[in-house]
């Protein structure tokens, strides 16, 4: 090797371990605060690791605070989003990649349309009618907005397309209704795509504030980013030890699901920036 | 029971697959976008039994006043640094990982994970991590400052550079999603291409990015700056976490306003200008990163 | 051939927007018969075939199912077993559950189907018994016991097309209908299947209607052969009608190994046997054979000898090419001499110049 080239890639390796460095600092800190004593918290000192694992924040979050109802409003809400939005988003995906109906092209335009439409732009009409209809402050009022989701519908539609039109033929010569080919046939050959949509929406929902903090006052329904608000204000900065247990309970699901799922993750991430 | 004819049952079925999901984006996507359209020329608030027409009054309100234009400087500005910081470093960080590949694969791959690491974690819960990361007193950063003989800041309470903070966190978070974009797109520049140069004379690292990777990545990078600017835009979960918008509005962005305004103060009908504003930028990003993709696919 | 009709199609035609695929179709698919439905790619045979199964609806004209109007059934109810060219298998279900979805969709109700849940479904256990000893049966007769639990994408081609085969015969449905179920199998393997479908044919004793671009196929499977032109049915019959009395030119070029060789009046046939053939003739490479005292001559070109034969391809003096077929101990001249060829006149078609309809010798004269 020549020394030009061993110069180059130890600077480059140099570079990239400082970057990656920067990029750890928040979890870094944040893990190493909730497993500090209290004590070494509030020193004045430079003190990037725990002089010893202090188990006592993470029982203090799990037990007297609110943030097990957080995790679990957590998993109500994501779960419902996405069951709902599969159940809505497959069967109108299939019909407008194998079936030929008048509208069709008018449907696909309507989805293509939506695409263009963030959340944040039909906020306030939504707050009103929730409203109006009295079910703000209730787990529908944050799963109901997500239900119709063009980008899953789009997706799925893309990936049936793919999908011979034979195999859908036969099996209505087996005898399957519409409905038993999309849920039998369709749903389970478009795995890739759900898999891809399901990383997609539960990291969305599941990370979301804004929507969050308009539908809901209740902190018994709070969901983890609105829980930990709730959290850290109420404490006004004494409890930085189990506040930072929360967090790194908060953030620890989908860390270790990217973790253990690297190469499904970024792809379902990365797909995710077709959405509007 | 007598059997409907098969057109009649044909046309039951296609209702009853794209019946709901098209009932439900009529409902939650494109009424609303009508009414926030209708509202955004009115004087309503959340609660009132009624409203007034009022033109185009919110707009000017927006544009005209100290505050609304506040929340645009502040947005511009922000999105201003964090585009050409996120797309670079991304970009930078791509190629180094890329070229690694090549002699440490497996360093490369445990990096590139640790770069695209915050673009899973809840950014609420690390914007609270930076919280403490800055914190005046007990943060690292000031400790180290302190310690390195330096002056310690307010990062977040500081009006001359708490936007500045916010747009290094908005980079922090951004830097690992491009990173992926980028790294896709250089995996698909076929190898050939390299040999070529290195035929004609361009061997150098150097001359090798810029007559083979910066023109291949072309539609990539112009991909990752439109999907930067559109997260940038949207900028709200740490300016809602961190600082609410202060002190004293200095970092008040469009979304956190559009929140403030609409949710905080009840004012729907000046909220819906804003909201409308925030969409006609994000449309415009948006059209063009359509037109992107396809071209995209067009090249292949 | 006095059995039953199973299946008609009356006057169908199939119009996508301004073209017409099918032009007033007729059809008839009697009990037991093997019917090839011949055509090149884009003839409407498929489309055909589509509409037989239900798939498809025909813009206008009836489709009877034993003399019944099924218009209005889908495929399903018209208990019509169809094998796709691709095979259509489900990629995600093994050949078990491959070939028992068409019973699990007949004897399980909605709820007995749920995974695990259905189990306890009153009468699921003695459904599911009969599946399975069904599919069993199926399998055993193709062959397929020992890959039951394998997924399709494990499979070779020509296991493959034996699944397919398995979930149409699995349902005892009223005819079978086949999609250039060979096309995607190997030469080898397209011959021995050739044999097994006709096997299969003769076990089952229902009708099969089957859908091929290779004449080879058709001739050698089929009772009943009906060759489609452009959306049209040129001509149904036998294999040896088709042969013999090709109902126009086009049907005369299709059929058979060797493309049949066409004069016109000024390629120097005008003469021959004396007739005062105002037609375009045709004659069959095989029937056009080197001998002492032919017909006419022409300059040998090439020799290509197969073992059996040799084809010869020769140039008539006024320049046109054609072929003929020599037995395979000819001892073959060297090129460029001229070669005497003989034929004999019954095996002459002759066709209008026009229209390409066959014309009886007397109507030439």
């Amino acid at each position: 090797m020549t020394p030009g080239r061993l110069f180059g890639r130890s600077l480059s390796l140099a570079l990239l371990l400082i970057g990656a460095l920067a990029i750890l600092l928040p979890f870094i800190w944040m893990v190493s605060l909730a497993f500090k004593p209290q004590d070494e918290i509030f020193t004045a000192t430079i003190q990037l690791l725990p002089s010893r694992i202090e188990w006592s924040n993470f029982t203090k979050a799990l037990t007297e605070t609110d943030v097990p109802r957080y995790l679990l409003n957590g998993v109500i809400v994501v779960v419902g989003i996405l069951a709902f939005q599969i159940l809505f988003a497959v069967p109108c995906a299939f019909a407008l990649a194998h079936r030929r109906f008048a509208g069709r092209t008018l449907i696909f335009g309507l989805v293509l349309a939506a695409l263009l439409v963030p959340f944040h732009v039909t906020a306030i009409p939504i707050f009103l009618g929730f409203a109006q209809i009295g079910i703000l402050n209730t787990y529908w009022a944050l799963i109901l907005p997500f239900v119709p989701t063009a980008f899953g519908i789009f997706l799925f539609r893309q990936f049936l397309a793919q999908v011979p039109s034979e195999l859908f033929d036969a099996a209505r010569v087996d005898g399957l209704s519409e409905t038993a080919i999309v849920w039998r046939i369709a749903f389970p050959l478009a795995m890739p795509a759900a898999t891809a949509f399901a990383i997609f929406s539960i990291t969305a929902h599941w990370n979301d504030l804004f929507w969050p903090l308009i539908a809901t006052t209740d902190s018994d329904l709070a969901t983890p980013p609105r829980g930990i608000l709730f959290f850290r204000d109420e404490e006004s900065g004494d409890d930085v030890g189990p506040l930072m247990a929360a967090a790194a309970l908060i953030t620890a699901p989908l860390v270790i699901a990217f973790l253990l799922a690297q190469r499904k993750f970024t792809r379902g991430l990365a797909a995710g920036g077709l959405k509007g | 029971m007598r059997r409907l004819p098969l057109a009649a049952r044909d046309a039951l079925t296609n209702t009853w697959l794209v019946g709901p999901a098209t009932l439900a984006m009529l409902m939650f996507i494109f009424l609303p976008v009508l009414i926030v359209a209708v509202l955004s020329f009115t004087d309503y608030q959340f609660g009132a039994r009624s409203f007034g027409w009022i033109g185009l009054e919110n707009y000017e309100k927006l544009f005209g006043s100290a505050l609304g234009r506040r929340a645009i400087t502040n947005t511009l500005l922000y999105v201003a640094i964090v585009i050409p910081a996120a797309v670079g470093l991304g970009l930078l960080v791509a190629l180094g990982l890329h070229r690694m590949m090549d002699w440490a694969p497996q360093l490369s791959n445990v990096l590139r994970s640790v770069y695209f690491l915050p673009v899973a974690a809840t950014l609420v819960a690390m914007s609270v991590a930076w919280q403490m990361v800055l914190h005046p007193s007990l943060g690292v950063v000031n400790q180290t400052l302190v310690g390195l003989g330096g002056e310690p800041r307010n990062w977040l309470s500081d009006r001359s550079i708490v936007l500045y903070t916010l747009a290094v966190i908005g980079i922090w978070q951004t830097v690992g999603y491009n990173m992926v974009l980028f790294l896709a797109g250089l995996v698909a520049i076929p190898p050939e291409l390299y040999d070529a140069a290195e035929v004609d004379g361009a061997g150098g690292n150097w001359s090798r990015f810029w007559t083979v990777t910066w023109p291949m990545l072309g539609p990539t990078t112009l991909f990752v700056l439109v999907i930067t600017a559109t997260n940038a835009f949207r900028v709200f979960e740490t300016v809602a976490t961190l600082t609410q918008g202060g002190p004293a509005f200095a970092s008040d962005t469009l979304v956190y306003a559009l929140y403030r305004e609409g949710f905080v103060y009840f004012k729907a009908g000046y909220a819906s200008a804003i909201t409308m504003v925030f969409f006609a930028v994000l449309l415009t990003l948006t059209l063009m990163q359509f037109r992107i993709v396809e071209r995209r696919v067009h090249y292949r | 051939m006095t059995s039953q009709a199973v299946l008609e199609l009356r006057d169908v035609t199939r119009r996508f927007g301004a073209s017409t695929v099918l032009d007033a179709v007729n059809v008839t698919v009697r009990d037991g018969s093997f019917t090839a439905l011949l055509g090149a790619s884009g003839c409407g045979k498929s489309t055909t075939l589509r509409i037989m199964a239900g798939l498809d609806r025909p813009t206008e004209g009836e489709v009877l199912l034993s003399g019944e109007n099924v218009a209005d059934k889908t495929a399903y109810e018209r208990n019509i077993a169809m094998v796709f060219q691709s095979y259509a298998l489900y990629p995600h279900l093994t050949v078990f559950q491959n070939i028992a979805l068409p019973l699990t969709m007949r004897h399980l109700n909605a709820f007995s189907r749920v995974p695990g849940l259905g189990r306890l479904a009153p009468g699921s256990a003695t459904a599911r018994e009969l599946i399975t000893k069904k599919v069993t049966e199926t399998a055993d007769i193709l062959s397929l016991a020992d890959l039951l639990h394998r997924k399709p994408n494990s499979l070779s081609g020509g296991q493959k097309q034996r699944v397919a085969l398995g979930r149409a015969l699995v349902r005892d449905p009223v005819m079978f209908l086949l999609d250039e179920p060979l096309s995607n199998l190997d030469a080898r393997l397209r011959v021995k299947m050739r044999s097994e479908l006709v096997s299969l044919h003769k076990r089952t004793d229902r009708p099969f209607v089957y859908v091929t671009h290779d004449q080879v196929e058709a001739m050698a499977m089929a009772d009943q052969i009906i060759v489609m032109i452009k959306g049209k049915v040129a001509q149904a019959g036998s294999p040896r009608d088709l042969y013999d009395r090709p109902a126009d030119k086009e049907v005369a070029a299709f059929i058979g190994t060797n493309s049949i060789n066409f004069f016109e009046p000024d390629d120097g046939l005008g003469q021959m046997n004396g007739y005062p053939v105002n037609a375009l003739i045709g004659i069959r490479p095989e029937h056009l054979a080197p001998a002492a005292g032919g017909h006419f001559g022409a300059r040998l070109e090439t020799a290509e000898f197969l073992g059996s034969e040799t084809v010869l391809g020769l140039r008539t003096e006024r320049g046109k090419e054609i072929l003929a077929i020599a037995p395979g101990d000819y001892p073959v001249p060297a090129p460029g001499s001229e070669v005497r060829l003989g034929v004999s006149p019954e095996r002459l078609h002759l066709f209008d110049r026009q229209s390409g309809k066959r014309l009886n010798a007397e109507h030439a004269r």
